[in-house]
């Protein structure tokens, strides 16, 4: 897999810089939005918290806060990653139809595209844990891995979602409809734990699994729960794999089937 | 290694009409061929059609092999697969040496890059190293002549200036195999002028090159060997001289039938006179020079029309005209009775009259006549019969012209 990607890797980089740069054109704040978003996201999450708060009577905690900020921002980077790479492939059919490329490019550059984000999400959100005095740990070693998990997971699908949505452009709607609702079902404004027995159901979602570790890792500084942690890790490389897998078994006739 | 391009027995099948099978048979099938691939199948179901069957051709190093044939024949799917686009379902090809397609020069371009972004993304999307582009940066923005506007968005561009920057970064691309779907015609003439001189440099160069293109004097110019695809198989395959011609007769018949059918539908209103014209021309005759009626004649034929009319009433001094054209309309010649000093008293009941037009060297192609017969003045038609088609063939390359006629002009150099 990785010997086509090498030799490709400045199309790849060229792409991820092209998806960069049209996102930012033509917008008077221009790259600032890649700043503002994340801040965006994180005051959205405390007012559905406050809200939250107000209906069960409790108050607005600064761990919960905390929580819900550094869940919020890969589930953003997961839900985008996915909304651009279901359509990574049609969008860009003159490419697919017209030149010769392995195809894989197209949905990895609209991913490592929004982890570009990401990474200046994260950077806006270090600054922000730094003002609320959230201390670090040696847990945070952790991160890499799990970030490395959360990419794979997303990959994978994208692997598989592009491709689908090559032939059956029912997908794109499909997933655009889960990602609207999934936030609810996903440990984003709460916890798994809050939900008591049922919290496993949570967990079982490998997202959500993911994104429980990487609040246990920032916010609680513990070692993330070992169980769940194997579990979404074998669910994420598994995904991947398939969703590669099957790629590149269709990769040969999606130019005539775009 | 001999051979740069080979295309083995190749075959591939397309489907007609939309394709979308019912998601209810599409799952279980996706599936079910992860698991098992099917054999790529060798017949067709229902809609399928073979868009190339059985091509199979080599191209030796540094050779340029011109690929022609009428829209739809394949020529642009053997293109495909040739640069991986596509896969035959049969079959095979290799291709040895970097290869670069120049299938749609700005098919890379994003429209709200600049023109500088868009060199180097266009570029990495046709094999380029950023490396590569840097050091010819200054090439490809010389080569395209829009300097001026390199950082406004292309969106902005006119069609003309984003194709010339299509082509400029496609012709630096310094591959050893290039291919090229008919992209040469971009820009002004004096742009053209430059592509083909890009062109001829890479020519001299060495690259192996595979060119589809309907412009035949430009495949004619720089193609030693060429390859005619009709209906997805090779027709014929060798030099020029040889392929052009028989392909232009191709053409030529096909043309022929399609005009004879549109001049048939269509009659001619004649001014009424009694709502049925007075005369009415029976049989038309193009005679050859040995006095054979046919429809297709070699170049330099002496041809004589034979005409049978039947005049209703009895007409006064008519005047019998006749007017070739060619297919596309253009005006060869015309005669009349009157001008040449032929004078008819009358005329009634049936009727001959021939017309000799002696040797004509018309350039190859297809002629419709038209015959008239008309009152003393040229005011009145009395019939005009415009479906009578006949063709000029030649088996010479070097007679192919966009003229109406052939001069042997002597040439004397002092």
């Amino acid at each position: 897999m990785l010997m086509p990607l090498f030799k490709y890797r400045d199309l790849l980089a060229m792409l991820v810089v092209r998806d960069i740069r049209v996102r930012y054109k033509q917008a008077a704040m221009g790259f600032m939005w890649a700043i503002f978003m994340p801040m965006v996201a994180v005051l959205a999450g405390i007012i559905v918290k406050k809200a939250m708060a107000v209906i069960s009577g409790g108050d607005l905690e600064l761990l919960g806060i905390v929580s819900m900020s550094v869940k919020i921002l890969p589930w953003t980077f997961f839900s985008s990653a996915i909304r651009f790479s279901v359509s990574s492939l049609v969008s860009n059919s003159n490419l697919v139809t017209k030149i010769y490329f392995p195809r894989e490019v197209l949905p990895l550059g609209a991913i490592l595209a929004c982890t570009f984000d990401f990474l200046v999400a994260i950077l806006v959100l270090c600054v922000l844990l730094t003002m609320a005095q959230v201390g670090v740990s040696i847990q945070l070693l952790w991160l890499p891995f799990i970030f490395l998990m959360l990419f794979c997971l997303t990959a994978g699908l994208g692997f598989l979602l592009a491709a689908a949505n090559l032939f059956f452009r029912d997908v794109k709607y499909i997933v655009e409809i889960i990602l609207t609702f999934g936030i609810f079902f996903t440990p984003v404004f709460y916890s798994s734990d809050e939900l008591g027995q049922y919290g496993i159901f949570m967990l079982l979602n490998p997202i959500g699994s993911i994104l429980e570790s990487i609040s246990q890792v920032v916010v609680l500084k513990q070692a993330p729960d070992m169980l769940w942690l194997l579990y979404s890790s074998v669910c994420s490389i598994a995904i991947f794999i398939f969703g590669f897998i099957i790629f590149k078994k269709k990769e040969s006739v999606f130019a005539e089937n775009i | 290694m001999k051979y740069a391009i080979e295309f083995n027995h190749a075959w591939k099948k397309f489907k007609k009409g939309e394709k979308f099978d019912s998601l209810r048979d599409a799952v279980p099938n996706f599936f079910k061929n992860i698991i098992k691939p099917k054999k790529s199948t060798e017949d067709l179901t229902d809609r399928e059609f073979w868009a190339v069957r059985d091509v199979d051709f080599q191209v030796k190093k540094g050779e340029v092999v011109g690929i022609i044939g009428p829209n739809g024949a394949g020529k642009s799917t053997i293109l495909k697969m040739l640069s991986g686009i596509l896969i035959p379902n049969k079959g095979d090809m290799k291709i040895h040496g970097r290869l670069s397609a120049l299938i749609e020069v700005t098919a890379g371009f994003h429209p709200e890059l600049t023109g500088r972004e868009n060199v180097y993304l266009n570029g990495t999307i046709l094999g380029m190293k950023k490396k590569e582009l840097d050091a010819k940066f200054e090439d490809i923005v010389e080569f395209s002549g829009i300097r001026e506007f390199i950082d406004t968005p292309v969106k902005r561009y006119s069609s003309g200036m984003y194709s010339r920057l299509g082509f400029s970064v496609a012709a630096h691309v310094n591959p050893d195999v290039l291919l090229v779907d008919e992209v040469l015609a971009v820009g002004d003439i004096s742009f053209q002028a430059k592509c083909a001189q890009k062109m001829r440099e890479m020519l001299k160069s060495g690259v192996t090159i595979a060119i589809v293109s309907h412009s035949l004097p430009l495949i004619q110019s720089l193609c030693e060997r060429v390859i005619l695809i009709d209906k997805g198989q090779v027709l014929k395959e060798g030099s020029p001289e040889e392929v052009i011609p028989f392909y232009e007769k191709i053409v030529f018949n096909q043309q022929e039938e399609e005009l004879k059918n549109k001049l048939k539908k269509s009659t001619f209103k004649v001014a009424p006179t009694d709502n049925k014209p007075l005369i009415t021309i029976n049989k038309v005759d193009i005679i050859d020079g040995k006095g054979e009626s046919k429809d297709d004649f070699p170049f330099g034929s002496n041809l004589t029309i034979n005409v049978e009319y039947n005049a209703d009433k009895k007409i006064e001094k008519p005047v019998f005209s006749l007017v070739l054209f060619r297919s596309d309309g253009v005006v060869c010649f015309e005669s009349d009775t009157k001008r040449r000093g032929v004078s008819v008293e009358s005329i009634e009941g049936k009727g001959k009259y021939i017309a000799q037009l002696g040797e004509l060297k018309l350039s190859p192609g297809i002629y419709i006549l038209q015959l008239s017969i008309l009152d003393r003045d040229l005011v009145h038609p009395y019939v005009i019969r415009k479906e009578d088609v006949f063709k000029i063939e030649t088996d010479s390359v070097h007679k192919q012209t966009s003229s109406v006629f052939w001069k042997d002009v002597e040439w004397r150099m002092n």
